[in-house]
């Protein structure tokens, strides 16, 4: 779909041909089929896909969680398929911020350090300023010396996204930040992301199945049976409701066919 | 799913294996020390059956285990009666000593060190077993003056063969002597001398050279004509025995000999008993913590069941199900492993001089019996406290995510810690009060009951302590330092009931230490104060007293003013009590040492007359003037008490009386010190160049300054310092098998968040380091606090015992700083494997992880 050569901004994460099989044998699945991508500079990208499309496990390959079995993938100008696990760990400390679904913060620690903790893991002091700005748009408030049993599962979300914003990485990962969070919660969140976005001109790229949140962003890739079958601009959500219908109905018919391979185990 | 249920299976597999490891520990010590007493008291009594004959005579008293030699001996005339008895077979007089050793070619002393070097004249005496007691399997007996035969051990460590020339050193006047090999000899079939040597002597020789040419002998063997029993022949022979003489049947006489036996060996039994009870208590901790946690962690799957309606009975049911296989199971494997304890237990005590090569270690049924029921109920007993928390989950939380365990509200704990001080504390004090043997047991337990007091409050006491670690490692490590101690914090209960485990086996390394030190420094303390001469002539550690002929030839040197010998006597009884007794010349001793005296002086002891300890005086209510009774194993005598030596003297002896006195007693007369003063003015550097050319000769005896004495009382408390250190090791070994267990089973526990730290950037040796950061909070807290309470035990300790000539208390903190250090070292040890297991987490499994 899109080559390097017809963008315009340079990307911050780009895959290519990456492929990614499970198992063996009758349990053979292919989770990623010879993808090629750009993630842009500037861009909040989703990645959307019915559960198996290989949408979560195309993000851990990109995030370096993961490794694909050919390909390869680059953060800036660094390929992650040459990097031991001193460079990644890294790379993913300096250059990535991660938000997952759930368990995103150090239960011991305030939301203050867990804010800071990719910083005072590389023994970094943050920059004052992008952390006030920070904490000012996460608006927590007070709430900062609080361990994180005592936030909301929303207030929760937000500390993470402020962790992942803070050390000013070249890119940003969220793995259905919105999935254990009630509509408002959520939405809270997702106008966080897509603030940090347009004010900052942060990098974010989103898994998610749910069109409400895909809406935030600024472009939708969708994956079916690990390869890259479609994207949109700007969409709406009943656009990305309606093509998501559409792959779901394709992958019923396949199974009707043919049973539904095991499962990969992925969320 | 077949997923889920592996991973189930291996995490339980690593359960399983963590909390059967402290059963097995635990079983291993206790049976270890039965196998080992056992096997150790068997061989005594193999070697007890295979040298007695069906009837023994001797002088009464003559065959105490713990005697000295005996010097009255019976005429020739009287085995020459004996021999005319019409059931005895054959008759075999002999003479026994106990301090002959042959030397090695490199000048070293064989053997010593506790078990003794004997020496016979030639026997063809048969046992009760029906062996030949001594059998020469090469060359044959001496016959003439200056031959030996030697035991094959003796003789191979010797490095000599027959018709070879060797020296020995002996108790006669010129104590060291060359000798011709002339056979070697075997002791009651082949059954081994625990480390003993032997050496034979033509009969007259030993007679001549030891008995002063007496025609007589210490005792005679009689074997029975076929049809006589012992008891006839034991009747026939004590008609013609002299007073104070005494026939025993050979039954009777190997039955005393294993009970004088078993009375040392119960100590030993004992001592190492109190060892795998400290094993035992540490393992019992380590049982309790590890099936608290495993229970936590299956709580939820436990809340579940009870959901699900199962009862409380069947949630506790499973737990102790659960406990009972690996009560059993590591049990039966804690006997095994027992077993291989036993066998290097007798590889240590070996190397020490007692050597059990002869020794059949088995397992008996008490043995098996003990160890089974110890570490199945114990394990029982520690489960039982967690499944009880569990049961009470109400089913309801089964559906929340943090499934928290009910414990029991600190301010119990304090209010029943409190109690168990309070009736520690009493336990000890009433033990110190207390002088029955007993008392030493009740003292244990206050101080047992203390450590369980400290560790329940432990964490309390743990967050000053963590507190600080958490200060220092924030400004080293950072955040990593910060993760670590918030981890240590996380489950104060969990650290603490780990630290306690360590906490345990440091507070006796502590009482140990302190009590060694501060004995090491009233002896030092009192040499310093109270001796006066210039040199002592004394045996090299481990050896055995040694002739009187040294300071003979000691007071032959110019320049020499006072010459005092001290023999000591460890049978004695004053008035009924056994009493530790020193003989000496009391006014060259008076030159020697200025002792300490409440009454009288040292000086005007005379013979007839004794002086008697302060703390003795004290509890035998003696006063000056009045009239004792000595029993030495010659016999009674009457002698005044003269004046009271003070406490705190530098002399190892509660009474003394005079040389003449110790020779009336009957003991052949050996010197254990020789204390030896200068004219003024002598040169000191000639003098003891002199006296060195009179020991010289002699690898057991040496001259030095007296300030060596206390080196050596220094070198021999470590040596039993380092031994019980050893055996301390076992418990720190479970201790740290628990931080092991514990670290590991927080690491599966906290699977997500490492798997969130390192997904945001925590490199595997960060992670590493934060894992060894709080393995070393907890190993570091547990030692100081082991050794706190250590080093207050033993003031309590030193304080009751100041009236036994501990005067002085010293706390030995470099050494136990060096135990702080370790402690940290070993907090490195143990975080290594669940470190290593942490750092090689896949970091998306472990995110993924429920």
């Amino acid at each position: 779909m899109t080559s390097p050569a017809t963008s315009q901004a340079t990307a911050a994460a780009r895959v290519e041909n990456l492929t990614k099989t499970y198992g063996m044998g009758d349990a053979h699945v292919r989770a990623l089929d010879d993808v090629t991508l750009d993630l842009m500079d500037g861009e909040f990208t989703a990645v959307m896909g019915p559960s198996g499309s290989g949408k979560s496990t195309l993000m851990h390959c990109c995030a370096a969680l993961d490794k694909g079995d050919s390909g390869s993938v680059f953060i800036g100008d660094d390929e992650l398929t040459r990097m031991g696990d001193k460079a990644l760990t890294r790379l993913r400390r300096d250059s990535i911020g991660f938000v997952f679904q759930s368990f995103n913060l150090v239960p011991t620690l305030t939301a203050e350090e867990n804010i800071l903790l990719p910083l005072s893991i590389a023994g970094r002091k943050p920059d004052a300023e992008w952390y006030d700005s920070v904490i000012a748009t996460v608006g927590l408030g007070d709430r900062l010396t609080h361990k994180p049993n005592e936030l909301s599962g929303g207030q929760q979300q937000r500390v993470a996204v402020a962790r992942a914003l803070v050390s000013r990485p070249r890119i940003v990962f969220a793995d259905e930040p919105t999935g254990n969070l009630d509509s408002h919660s959520g939405a809270e969140v997702l106008q966080l992301l897509r603030s940090s976005v347009t004010d900052h001109g942060q990098t974010i790229v989103m898994v998610t199945h749910d069109p409400v949140a895909a809406a935030y962003t600024d472009r939708v890739v969708f994956l079916q049976d690990g390869k890259v079958v479609d994207e949109m601009r700007s969409p709406t959500r009943e656009q990305i409701l309606l093509k998501m219908q559409e792959l779901t109905a394709i992958e019923a018919a396949a199974a009707a066919d043919v049973p539904e391979p095991a499962s990969t185990g992925k969320a | 799913m077949w997923k889920v249920t592996w991973r189930n299976l291996w995490a339980r597999k690593i359960r399983l294996f963590l909390s059967g490891l402290a059963v097995v520990l635990g079983v291993a010590f206790v049976a270890g020390t039965f196998i080992f007493t056992d096997a150790m008291s068997g061989s005594f009594d193999k070697i007890i059956e295979g040298s007695t004959a069906d009837v023994e005579v001797a002088f009464e008293g003559a065959n105490d285990f713990d005697s000295s030699q005996d010097s009255r001996l019976l005429p020739a005339s009287v085995v020459g009666e004996l021999r005319a008895l019409p059931g005895a077979e054959s008759v075999h007089p002999n003479n026994t000593l106990t301090t002959v050793f042959a030397i090695d070619p490199d000048g070293k002393v064989i053997g010593g060190n506790g078990p003794p070097g004997l020496a016979f004249g030639p026997t063809d005496a048969e046992s009760i077993t029906g062996i030949k007691i001594m059998a020469v399997t090469d060359g044959e007996y001496p016959d003439a003056p200056y031959e030996v035969a030697l035991d094959e051990k003796t003789a191979d460590k010797a490095e000599v063969e027959i018709g070879d020339k060797l020296e020995i050193v002996t108790p006669a006047e010129d104590p060291v002597m060359e000798v011709t090999l002339t056979g070697l000899v075997e002791f009651g079939g082949g059954t081994g001398l625990n480390g003993a040597t032997l050496t034979v002597f033509d009969q007259k020789f030993l007679q001549d050279q030891f008995f002063d040419g007496q025609d007589g002998y210490m005792s005679v063997a009689l074997n029975a004509k076929d049809g006589v029993t012992q008891a006839e022949l034991r009747d026939q022979a004590q008609a013609v025995l002299p007073a104070g003489a005494t026939a025993e049947a050979g039954d009777d006489y190997v039955e005393e000999q294993k009970n004088g036996l078993e009375q040392i060996f119960s100590f030993l039994e004992y001592f190492l008993l109190a060892f795998a009870a400290i094993s035992l208590i540490v393992g019992i901790f380590m049982i309790i913590n590890t099936f608290s946690i495993l229970v936590a962690q299956r709580s939820r799957e436990l809340a579940l069941l009870r959901a699900m309606g199962a009862s409380r009975r069947q949630v506790m049911g499973s737990v102790i199900v659960e406990a009972l296989a690996v009560g059993i199971v590591g049990s039966l494997i804690g006997l095994g492993a027992g077993y291989l304890l036993a066998r290097g237990l007798a590889v240590v005590f070996g190397a020490i001089g007692l050597d059990l090569a002869g020794a059949s270690f088995v397992l008996d049924a008490e043995a098996v019996a003990w160890s089974l029921s110890v570490g199945i109920l114990v394990t029982l007993v520690a489960a039982v406290v967690p499944a009880m928390r569990a049961s009470r989950i109400p089913p309801i939380q089964a559906l929340r995510d943090d499934v928290a365990l009910p414990e029991t509200a600190l301010h119990r704990r304090v209010i029943v810690a409190g109690l168990l001080a309070v009736l520690g504390i009493a336990a000890i004090v009433l033990g110190f009060l207390a002088d029955s043997a007993q008392a030493l047991a009740v003292v244990g337990l206050g101080m047992l009951s203390i450590l369980v007091a400290a560790a329940m409050v432990s964490p309390i006491l743990a967050r000053p302590v963590i507190w600080l670690f958490g200060t220092v490692y924030r400004s080293l490590y950072g955040m990593v330092g910060r993760l670590a101690t918030q981890n240590s914090m996380r489950n104060p209960r969990r650290t603490a009931a780990t630290a306690s485990a360590l906490m345990i086996g440091l507070a006796v390394v502590g009482l140990l230490s302190v009590v060694a030190s501060s004995t090491t420094a009233s002896t030092e303390e009192a040499v310093e104060e109270q001796v006066t001469s210039q040199f002592i002539i004394r045996n090299v550690a481990g050896q055995s007293p040694f002739s009187t002929g040294y300071a003979e030839k000691a007071r032959e040197v110019p320049g020499v003013a006072a010459v005092a010998p001290f023999r000591s006597v460890f049978n004695a009884k004053l008035e009924g009590r056994s009493a530790f007794l020193g003989a000496t010349d009391p006014a060259a001793l008076a030159e020697a040492m200025r002792l300490p005296m409440v009454a009288g002086g040292l000086a005007a002891l005379g013979p007839g007359q004794i002086l008697v300890g302060e703390e003795r005086a004290e509890s035998q209510n003696l006063k000056v003037g009045d009239k004792v009774t000595l029993e030495l194993q010659g016999g009674k005598q009457e002698l005044e008490v003269a004046g009271m030596l003070g406490i705190g003297s530098a002399l190892p002896a509660d009474v003394l009386v005079t040389l003449d006195t110790l020779e009336k007693g009957g003991p052949a007369p050996l010197d254990s010190l020789v204390f030896i003063t200068a004219d003024p003015g002598a040169d000191l550097d000639q003098v003891f160049s002199d006296l060195e050319g009179i020991v010289e000769e002699n690898p057991t005896v040496t001259v030095s300054d007296p300030e060596a004495l206390v080196d050596a009382q220094k070198d021999q408390i470590n040596q039993i310092l380092y031994l019980m250190y050893g055996l301390l090791g076992l418990a720190i070994v479970i201790a740290v098998l628990g931080i092991i267990s514990t670290l590991w089973l927080s690491v599966i526990e906290r699977t997500r968040e490492v798997g969130l730290l390192r997904a945001v950037g925590l490199s595997r040796s960060q992670l590493r380091r934060m894992i060894r950061l709080e393995a070393v909070v907890v190993a570091v807290f547990g030692a100081m606090l082991g050794l706190l309470l250590g080093i207050a035990f033993g003031a309590g300790l030193i304080y009751a015992l100041r009236d036994q000539g501990l005067t002085v208390f010293a706390v030995p903190w470099g050494r136990l700083l060096i135990f702080v250090v370790l402690a940290g070292l070993v907090g490195v040890l143990a975080s290594l494997f669940p470190a290593h297991r942490a750092a090689r987490l896949d970091v998306l499994k472990a995110i993924a992880t429920e």
